[in-house]
């Protein structure tokens, strides 16, 4: 559905990304992984048409997004910003702001199918208790469920994620995490987000997406793409990959310096000793 | 549903309010007229005395008060919508400076003597012109509206016009620089009806042109990007919506001068009373904005009647302790 062609965008002067080719499939559940400053967010913003490409061209069921009318590209996909603005909003008022690209013409007010869509999609992330609550007075979960329910609203077939689960505990991680799965699996909208978090991607992504300095390094399964040494080359920083004994999917530990050091000192005791089995990732 | 008929009281209440404001005001003055009077007389009283007290004095005083207040509570509230900026109001951005201006060389070059007094606003409104011209251009790159440097560009040009109004008003006789003072501090007397008439039309059109982007305003309070997410064009909503507002400044101040306070005052307070909705704010804020015009003109020339204050003294003192009085009440804005 997606597919994004020879792709050069970036900021006033310099270039962040380069060369991007790209294909998403539909129904599929992205994570975009990559170090601090790799170009991430400048990939979903260019997506989301908020960046203008230098060059090449970034397309939506064969359709170039910068030609597409933006209200018909806010009904086809969704973006769910890190954080909110404050704003002085009752939680429903502001899921219903997702229907303003369904509004025609000379519509002022929304139509009982409008509150009917908000309605579901309160329901189906959880905030419908809250409808009548200011948006800055709940807790940022609960504000990321929000920012999800207005993203529904759009009725999106792709939705954009950056950072939902940065700032939240481990328990509103999984909430929400768990919720963009059962969208996926059930509503069948492909989801694309950046994630920080290596353990959470392979934990809930079919696919990984790579980017370093600029360029995609590598897409693929989780446990092609958190290969040690893939991690290592790229994030500059020693690892450990294990698997998860239940999900069975890897997971990525890192290692403090010091404890690198010791490892270091044993590994050097033992190889005197004859032995040499140190772990392979020092 | 719900929300309709709650927003539709709240439009009946401020026209209402607008309305018994407006009967009050034609009653009282130095010659008082019993308010069960004034029908009959405009009706039935042409060629007396009290038919004309009502009709060419107060009557388009009213009007005008009507005309402006809305149109400068219009602009606040949009402007403070597009900038998100809850201090910016229809004299930050240098528009009513140029305005002033205009004006100013007008008196000096005494163009209102030899070409008629019609020349005053005309010079005033092509000031403001100037103003938005330069503000606009200097700050549209590659087609979009760098709004945050547009602000400071429009305060900017605000000192230099006032700089060149003093410049003006040290070299001026004292004859011209009563007419400057007396101008510049605003009054809603305009004895030409046609002023008026086009003054009816230009608020009703900001408020009419403004309301097709109330949706669009909704969505630019969660911020510039977000909006464009939610498929609002910004560029296109910003530059039409700069372009209304400026139009709306730049007109009220060159018929009745620098009238203050009006455009931040009134949004804040309908913003407290009935929310965030420009769908209903923009429609109460332009009432709200007229019947609080119509109040401190009232007020303006009956204190000291029959001498008159500057109406500019009224607004700012009493929507500044009004707009004190209820953030101290609720602490937020």
């Amino acid at each position: 559905m997606l597919e994004i062609k020879n792709l050069t965008c970036g900021y006033t002067t310099k270039s962040i990304l380069h060369d991007i080719e790209f294909k998403a499939e539909d129904g599929e559940f992205y994570g975009i992984i990559g170090p601090n400053g790799s170009g991430k967010t400048t990939f979903l913003r260019t997506i989301s048409r908020i960046l203008k490409p230098r060059k090449g061209a970034v397309l939506l069921d064969q359709q170039d997004i910068r030609k597409m009318g933006l209200k018909e590209l806010a009904r086809k996909m969704a973006f769910v910003p890190q954080s909110l603005e404050i704003s002085r909003l009752t939680v429903e008022e502001f899921v219903l702001l997702g229907r303003i690209p369904y509004f025609s013409g000379l519509q002022f007010i929304e139509s009982k199918e409008d509150y009917l869509k908000a309605r579901q999609s309160m329901e189906l992330t959880d905030v419908l208790h809250l409808k009548d609550v200011f948006i800055d007075q709940i807790s940022g979960g609960e504000r990321q469920l929000a920012l999800i329910a207005r993203a529904l609203t759009q009725e999106p077939r792709l939705l954009l994620l950056d950072e939902p689960t940065s700032h939240l505990d481990i328990s509103h991680q999984v909430k929400i995490l768990d919720l963009l799965r059962r969208l996926n699996k059930e509503l069948k909208i492909t989801v694309m987000m950046v994630l920080h978090d290596l353990n959470l991607a392979s934990e809930y992504c079919h696919k990984l997406v790579l980017i370093n300095q600029g360029r995609i390094h590598r897409i693929g399964s989780p446990q092609e793409v958190l290969d040690y040494r893939i991690i290592e080359d790229v994030y500059k920083t020693i690892v450990v990959v294990e698997n998860n004994p239940v999900s069975n999917k890897p997971y990525v530990l890192i290692v403090s310096e010091e404890a690198r050091d010791a490892a270091c000192l044993t590994a050097k005791a033992r190889r005197k000793n004859g032995a040499s089995r140190g772990k392979d990732a020092l | 549903m719900n929300k309709i008929s709650l927003w539709l009281r709240w439009v009946l209440f401020c026209s209402l309010t607008v309305a018994g404001i407006s009967l009050l005001s034609l009653s009282i003055g130095t010659a008082g007229i019993h308010i069960k009077k004034i029908l009959p007389v405009l009706l039935n009283g042409q060629g007396t005395m009290e038919y004309s007290i009502l009709f060419d004095i107060r009557l388009p005083r009213i009007i005008l008060g009507f005309c402006i207040g809305g149109a400068l509570s219009l602009a606040g509230v949009i402007l403070q919508g597009i900038f998100r900026n809850p201090l910016v109001e229809p004299y930050t951005l240098g528009i009513s400076g140029g305005a002033a201006l205009g004006v100013c060389l007008n008196i000096v070059l005494k163009f209102h003597r030899s070409l008629g007094v019609f020349t005053l606003p005309l010079f005033g409104f092509l000031g403001a012109g100037c103003v938005i011209l330069i503000i606009y251009s200097l700050n549209i790159k590659k087609g979009i509206l760098k709004i945050q440097e547009l602000l400071l560009t429009g305060v900017m040009l605000s000192f230099i016009c006032s700089s060149l109004i003093m410049l003006i008003m040290s070299i001026v006789h004292s004859e011209d620089l009563h007419g400057i003072v007396f101008w510049i501090m605003g009054s809603l007397e305009e004895p030409n009806w046609a002023f008026i008439k086009i003054s009816i039309g230009v608020s009703l059109l900001g408020l009419l042109a403004s309301y097709g982007f109330c949706l669009d305003l909704n969505a630019f309070s969660l911020g510039e990007e977000e909006a464009i997410h939610l498929g609002v064009d910004t560029e296109r909503t910003k530059r039409a919506l700069f372009i209304i507002a400026a139009l709306l400044i730049g007109y009220s101040v060159s018929v009745t001068g620098i009238i203050g306070f009006v455009g931040l005052v009134i949004p804040h307070l309908m913003r407290m009373l009935v929310g965030r909705d420009h769908r209903i704010l923009l429609i109460c804020s332009f009432l709200g904005g007229a019947a609080f015009l119509i109040i401190c003109d009232t007020l303006a020339r009956t204190i000291i009647s029959p001498m008159e204050l500057p109406v500019g003294v009224i607004t700012g003192l009493l929507g500044g302790s009004l707009f004190v009085y209820t953030l101290a009440k609720k602490g937020t804005l």
